[in-house]
């Protein structure tokens, strides 16, 4: 029986994979991910089920514990924002290698424009390099049916597949209409040819081999596939090739049919033949795609000395940021509608810590507390208390990746700075902190690291945080010494208190931590809110 | 039947709240509907806005185009104007009047409601008061979008139906509070 329902792409995805009978979803929070595995964790069907969905400590544990699903023959998804991708890259690029043998998808949620995220790479050039087909949905319907066939996809090519989104896609909800019926996929099925997981040089050279045929094979498949058209049109000045929700955009200009040959891509490897096509008939060829321009570059090569090659790169189309119906005009030889200004008046207003978040607190003591060393420097990392850079406080001065702070805390007291300071919070501590702070610890590096701990993943919503109420161990079992582990409570009332424990740490020739410690003020109402509801009821 | 519409907002006051109450009235009327929503860190207390679009036709771009958007609205003025070059020309933006002053340079409000005063189709209102005036400081959102309610296309009653099938969990106290700050805020949009 169909059914029909109103769902963000990311939640079309995991109903999706939550039919297609998964054992369970592996995922590290991250912004626009976050919402699949939250939809798996909520969903009755899933729970009966016993799918897992409880958070991984990072990407790499993620897709790790999903190969170890698919060795045993069963389903697993795998979610990430795109930066994610990078820290799951050694074992995702290594699963190209071993192959699949449960069907095995990976999302990665990519972020052109930046809205939430520190860059904007685009995850289809991973599954290029790690020759893993990639799925790429124009719509939620799609999502849908995408995750659906990348599962069989997985199995019966042995390989992962990686389905790739963007923003607009996971954050958009339309009606998804679905065949409602769960498989069955529980039985444990060990490889055919378990050596092929056994990635010694030997075995690594024949899989690659086998991986570059399976490749072929694959953009063959992608050819035919059905997810991937070739749409005639009279008017062959110019060809136009859409990927994934690009393809949106230009139809949303098109309305009532493009008189141009339309080539929509969704799945990859590229089909070649298609595009050959294409490029044979027409004079040439604009290329619309959401994110880098990796198929631009590849029509274009090194030589570009073939079909006319619009984008991008030529400029015809913004080189950064998400497209969208207005900003591919110009490319498509549509005038631009002149249209009213934003008006002087509007100001930007940028997110900020919310009122009464202990991240303030923390900020606060700090840079009281730092006011006497004019050289010092704090490094910090991804979260809410990276708006820390912004007025008020300007209290950091770097964010790079997750963990970077402890670790470049350490090489700038490795280089003479002092003090250096990490600030970081508890989840990204756990995500990416604590090998760092092995390193520190191991070189006696003189820097003061503050776990500023709200007890949840509170960018993203207030996930749980795989580090709660484990933080002061781990330092200990590290080898950060005891008595420079210090736990304060970040509320006005104790500045002093903070400010005289962190002048004691920066005077401290070896690595200390300091944990502030207060939940997150927006987990902390959501909590006293359901409380309020159950005592209602 | 077509309807863009850009819900706008500062992270935290709730605007996708209207966005589900509208969605589910198009749903349940045969529409289509596509509503692209913000997540994660400008929910901060900083800028939001949702894109909804009905239509009876089937809808390509997740996203508005410039110019294409039928109505704002809006729970804070400056957040109103800030999605201007989206509005059709004879376009309607329904604002709440009162500013929420979250930064340190907000505008002088005077200047704001000029430049508000300068577009064609306007209704604002003080939702809050209005809210509060009806027993129920929490359903500003509701009063917002009774004002918004002649200029959706749809019969008031498909939005109440709306609102009795998304509050109807919370109980028949909470769906009556809801439906009487809707009522009031299209009054307030009707009488101007």
């Amino acid at each position: 029986m169909k059914k029909k329902l109103l769902l963000l792409g990311d939640e079309a995805i995991a109903l999706a994979a939550v039919n297609a009978g998964i054992s369970g979803v592996y995922a590290y929070p991250g912004t626009p991910s976050t919402e699949i595995t939250e939809f798996i964790q909520g969903n009755v069907a899933a729970k009966e089920r016993g799918v897992h969905s409880k958070w991984c400590t990072n990407e790499k544990t993620a897709m790790e514990a999903a190969l170890g699903v698919s060795y045993v023959g069963k389903r697993a998804l795998v979610c990430m924002k795109h930066v994610g991708m990078n820290v799951a890259a050694d074992a995702f690029v290594n699963s190209g290698i071993t192959g699949a043998n449960g069907g095995i998808v990976v999302v990665a949620a990519d972020d052109p424009s930046m809205h939430s995220s520190q860059n904007e790479q685009d995850s289809r050039f991973y599954g290029k390099f790690a020759f893993i087909p990639v799925m790429e949905p124009s719509n939620q319907q799609e999502a849908y049916e995408m995750t659906a066939y990348a599962f069989e996809l997985s199995e019966k090519m042995k390989t992962p597949v990686l389905l790739r989104v963007t923003t607009r896609m996971a954050h958009s909800r339309a009606v998804v209409e679905f065949e409602d019926r769960m498989e069955s996929h529980d039985e444990i099925r060990i490889p055919a040819n378990p050596m092929d997981w056994v990635l010694l040089p030997a075995n690594s050279r024949r899989r690659y081999m086998e991986v570059l045929a399976l490749n072929e094979e694959l953009e063959e498949m992608a050819v035919g596939s059905r997810f991937n058209s070739y749409i005639d049109g009279q008017d062959k000045s110019m060809g136009i090739i859409a990927c994934g929700i690009a393809y949106n955009y230009l139809m949303e200009n098109m309305k009532g049919g493009c008189k141009h040959p339309v080539l929509k891509i969704s799945q990859y490897p590229v089909p070649r033949k298609l595009v050959r096509k294409m490029a044979s008939e027409c004079k040439s060829v604009l290329v619309l795609e959401e994110g880098q321009p990796l198929l631009e570059e590849l029509l274009r090569g090194l030589l570009d000395n073939g079909v006319k090659v619009m984008g991008r790169l030529s400029g015809e189309v913004p080189r950064t940021g998400e497209l969208n119906a207005d900003n591919i005009k110009p490319a498509l030889g549509l005038g631009e509608k002149p249209s009213e200004k934003i008006p002087q008046v509007v100001v930007n207003r940028p997110p900020a810590l919310c009122q009464g978040c202990g991240h303030r607190d923390v900020y606060a003591s700090l840079n009281e507390a730092l006011k006497d060393y004019p050289d010092h420097r704090v490094f910090s990392d991804i979260g809410c208390y990276t708006l820390g850079a912004l007025p008020p406080f300007r209290a950091i001065h770097s964010c790079v990746d997750m963990g970077a702070s402890i670790t470049m805390a350490k090489g700038a007291a490795d280089a003479g700075l002092f003090p250096a300071v990490a600030v970081i919070g508890d989840s990204t501590f756990t995500h990416s902190g604590i090998t760092g702070l092995l390193d520190a610890v191991n070189s006696n590096a003189s820097i003061t690291v503050v776990i500023s701990d709200n007890l949840t993943t509170g960018m993203t919503g207030g996930q749980d945080s795989a580090g709660t109420g484990k933080l002061e161990r781990i330092c200990e079992a590290v080898g950060v010494e005891k008595e420079h582990i210090r736990v304060v409570v970040p509320l006005a009332k104790n500045m002093e208190e903070i400010k005289s424990v962190i002048r004691e740490e920066l005077n401290y020739k070896g690595v200390s931590v300091i944990i502030p410690r207060r939940e997150c003020i927006q987990t902390f109402n959501r909590k006293a809110r359901q409380k309020k509801a159950q005592q209602e009821k | 039947m077509k309807k863009d519409i850009i819900l706008a907002g500062v992270g935290g006051q709730g605007i996708l709240s209207i966005a589900t109450i509208i969605g589910e009235a198009a749903l349940n009327q045969g529409l289509r509907i596509k509503q692209a929503e913000v997540h994660g860190m400008s929910q901060r207390g900083g800028d939001v806005q949702s894109n909804l679009r009905i239509s009876s036709e089937p809808i390509l771009s997740d996203l508005i185009p410039l110019k294409g958007a039928d109505i704002i609205i809006s729970l804070e003025p400056m957040e109103a104007l800030r999605y201007l070059p989206f509005l059709a020309e004879d376009g309607w933006i329904v604002t709440n009047s009162e500013p929420f002053i979250n930064i340190p340079n907000y505008p002088d409000i005077n200047d704001v409601m000029a430049e508000l005063g300068k577009v064609r189709n306007v209704v604002s209102l003080d939702v809050d008061k209005i809210a509060k005036d009806c027993g129920n400081a929490r359903a500003a959102n509701m009063v917002l979008l009774g004002a918004a309610t002649p200029y959706l296309g749809m019969e008031p009653e498909k939005i109440e139906a709306g609102i009795e099938r998304i509050f109807s969990k919370k109980g028949r106290e909470v769906v009556e509070l809801n439906i009487k700050a809707l009522r009031a805020g299209r009054g307030v949009a009707e009488s101007k």
